[in-house]
């Protein structure tokens, strides 16, 4: 629908809204921040700024087959034994094993919310959650993100739908809220709370994604692409930690379509196989532990045996029933669901014809690899205020749905307790005015002006970092020249953004996102540079440095100084508190 | 893919504010053109989770996959009921299939 664009900053309207508890990213994180804080005091202000709409927002929009992590207690599973495999899966870390046990600690207990919320669990004939791989339980999650969002809102969080976050409110080093572009209204949205979380999604569209031609398929990635880093890019703008953004999150997906493979290869048992009929994880990957090997491995086996000529490479569903291909592509109508019409687009029976595969872009997400903020026990970022949940969390990978609810939970509590020591300043309008001005300004340039759109610069960006950064088409490979050419240009992006031009609100938003991933991109390069070795191989592939450095068995931790701009890189010790061989699940 | 927009079917939700593929696309593609007819503003961006499919309440939108990735013609079509999904798909060589499960309280139906 026609908007009014405004021709001046003046016209543009500032809405104030007072908080106690701000919950930036009403996703999977964001609901259980809001559940719990409500539970724990039901009279606390607790506010929700949405870039969306809440009921279909976020990674889990489309719905999810599967809770990746539930402790089957009769089998013997304890939270140490999570951390363990959780652990191995990141190749024997870093990895905090502080943050990922108390997650596992309350993890049953937040997946078992899900289901007193409506969510529908399978169940084995035993009574138990019914197993498709170790510690995955079966759901039929199509409603997964209306259910959390339900609940939410009816324990009185407050939505603001259409609100995409640009900025934290700062106090001096301290953070007293987040401001945001009202997409719908033209408002700049500025909520003042005491204490603020930010569970955005990760990053999506940093890197080029594998079916990126001009054309309706450029959207084709794996992560939802509406998640674009901006958790991240608030807190790097206002110089918090972060850690670990070099391990980067790249899975193996089906080709063409970036459908999921777990389901297939885990739940079905359909083995990785490659043009010339090898179980490549038996035969090449054996010591690394075969078809359980961590998940770089399985990315980095079906892209070696391409490289070397023996793609393409599949999932071996002609194992598969009809009766087994039918429930197959059940569970994938619960998450993806045009993935089920992708196979119907090429006329495939499965149970003849395996589903090919190959790399995805990769992505920056803290809930699946340990990208994010340097946190506290307590989910608090280096910014005293701010605390994170979910994907913008770093150190603490592999939590997937459960693991993001229970680290919103936690988030939640450590919240709670902090804010109960906090004085509001006064509104810095100085602050705002700024934020109004560096927000509006490319939509007050106007249609006519002679700049750059975001799809210009979006995919400028996404082709450096493919092409320098290790992107899929050039098989993830680094090295250190090339990362220089990426920052490099990468300065020159950030520089030009003031070319930037928008022609409608929906379009500022688009310019935004792209100005957010220009900030996380930046700071990737960095991590990626840091780390001079190989210790995640498909992640994480330095050719100059093929092997593993011991000196590296750190947390590598990168800050932005918000007045100079300078990166600071440095690292932090890993400390193992679960003894054992750090690479055995 | 964009949803491909039956205009027959389409009434632009004239009773809502906001016609609800509007209100639920997760981003915020989904507008009505001048002839007050929902469409896809930015067809490169759509991530195909058919939120605005489900949503719709005359069926007037379908998913569809680009050319580029697989043939024609093949559809994917949910119906949604209070705790169920029926899903009805039909590939490229007309072979019709239906799936239905729960979708909200217990999986044992």
């Amino acid at each position: 629908m026609e908007q009014k664009i405004p021709k001046s900053l003046e016209e543009i309207p500032v809405e104030v809204i007072e908080t106690d508890l701000l919950i930036v990213g009403g996703g999977n994180a964001g609901c259980f921040v809001a559940v719990e804080a409500k539970t724990l005091d039901p009279n606390l202000k607790v506010t929700i700024m949405e870039k969306a709409n809440i009921s279909r927002s976020g990674a889990t929009a489309a719905g999810m087959d599967a809770i990746n992590t539930y402790l089957r207690k009769d089998k013997g599973e304890t939270p140490e034994s999570l951390v363990k495999w959780s652990r191995a899966q990141v190749g024997g870390g870093p990895i905090r094993e502080d943050l990922a046990l108390s997650n596992a600690n309350i993890l049953n207990e937040t997946v078992d919310m899900l289901e007193d919320w409506g969510l529908p669990f399978a169940y084995d004939e035993e009574g138990h959650k019914k197993l498709r791989g170790r510690f995955d339980v079966s759901i039929h999650g199509e409603q997964l993100k209306p259910i959390m969002a339900e609940k939410a809102m009816a324990m009185g969080a407050k939505v603001y739908n259409r609100v995409a976050a640009t900025n934290l409110l700062m106090d001096g080093d301290k953070c007293v809220g987040a401001m945001g572009l009202g997409v719908r209204d033209g408002k700049l949205y500025v909520f003042r709370a005491k204490a603020t979380v930010v569970s955005t999604g990760g990053a999506c569209g940093i890197w080029k994604s594998p079916v990126t031609d001009y054309s309706s398929a450029h959207h084709q990635t794996w992560m939802s692409p509406f998640n674009v880093g901006t958790g991240y890019a608030v807190g790097i703008r206002a110089g918090a930690e972060m850690t670990s953004l070099e391990q980067r999150w790249v899975a193996t997906r089906t080709k063409d379509f970036c459908g999921p493979v777990d389901t297939l290869s885990v739940a079905f048992g359909c083995l990785i196989t490659n043009a010339k009929g090898e179980k490549v994880m038996q035969v090449r990957y054996a010591a690394e532990g075969g078809d359980k090997a961590p998940r770089f491995y399985r990315l980095t086996a079906p892209m070696t045996e391409w490289l070397e000529g023996r793609g393409p490479v599949y999932v071996d569903t002609t194992v598969l029933t009809q009766e087994e291909s039918k429930e197959l592509r059940m569970e994938l109508l619960n998450e993806r669901p045009s993935f089920v019409l992708f196979l119907a687009s090429k006329g495939q029976d499965i149970t003849k014809e395996p589903v090919e595969i190959f790399g995805s872009d990769p992505y920056i997400v803290g809930g699946h690899t340990g990208s994010g903020y340097w946190v506290d026990i307590k989910r608090m970022t280096t910014v005293p205020g701010l605390f994170a949940a979910g994907e913008t969390a770093g150190g603490n990978p592999n939590k997937f749905v459960g693991g993001c609810g229970a680290e919103g939970r936690l988030a939640a509590r450590g919240a709670l307790e902090y804010l109960k020591k906090i004085t509001m300043p006064a509104l810095d309008s100085a602050q705002v005015g700024k934020e109004k001005e560096r927000v509006f300004a490319p939509l007050v340039r106007g249609p006519e002006f002679d700049g750059v759109t975001d799809i210009e610069m979006e995919e400028r960006l996404q082709r450096l970092m493919d092409e320098y950064a290790g992107g899929i088409h050039s098989f993830y490979r680094l090295n250190e020249e090339r990362l220089v050419v990426a920052l490099k240009n990468i300065k020159v992006l950030r520089d030009q953004v003031k070319y930037l031009y928008a022609k409608n609100l929906h379009n500022l938003m688009n310019v935004h996102e792209v100005i957010d991933r220009l900030d996380v991109a930046e700071m990737a390069v960095h991590h990626l540079m840091y780390r001079k070795e190989t210790r995640w191989p498909g992640w994480q592939t330095r050719m100059d440095y093929p092997e593993k450095d011991p000196k590296l068995d750190c947390f590598v931790e990168s800050t932005r100084d918000p007045k100079t701009g300078e990166v600071k890189m440095f690292t932090r010790p890993y400390e193992q508190l679960i003894p054992g061989d750090r690479t055995k699940q | 893919m964009p949803p491909k927009v039956d205009k027959e079917k389409c009434d632009g939700c004239k009773a809502e504010k906001e016609s609800l593929c509007e209100q639920i696309c997760p981003g915020d593609l989904m507008t009505l053109s001048e002839d007050k007819k929902g469409y896809c503003r930015m067809p490169r961006d759509c991530w195909d989770c058919m939120s605005c499919i489900k949503a719709c309440p005359k069926g007037a939108l379908e998913t569809r996959i680009p050319y580029q990735l697989g043939y024609h013609v093949a559809r994917l079509i949910p119906m949604m009921g209070t705790n169920t999904i029926t899903w009805t798909c039909i590939d490229i060589n007309g072979k019709k299939e239906t799936f239905r499960f729960i979708n909200r309280g217990s999986a044992d139906e």
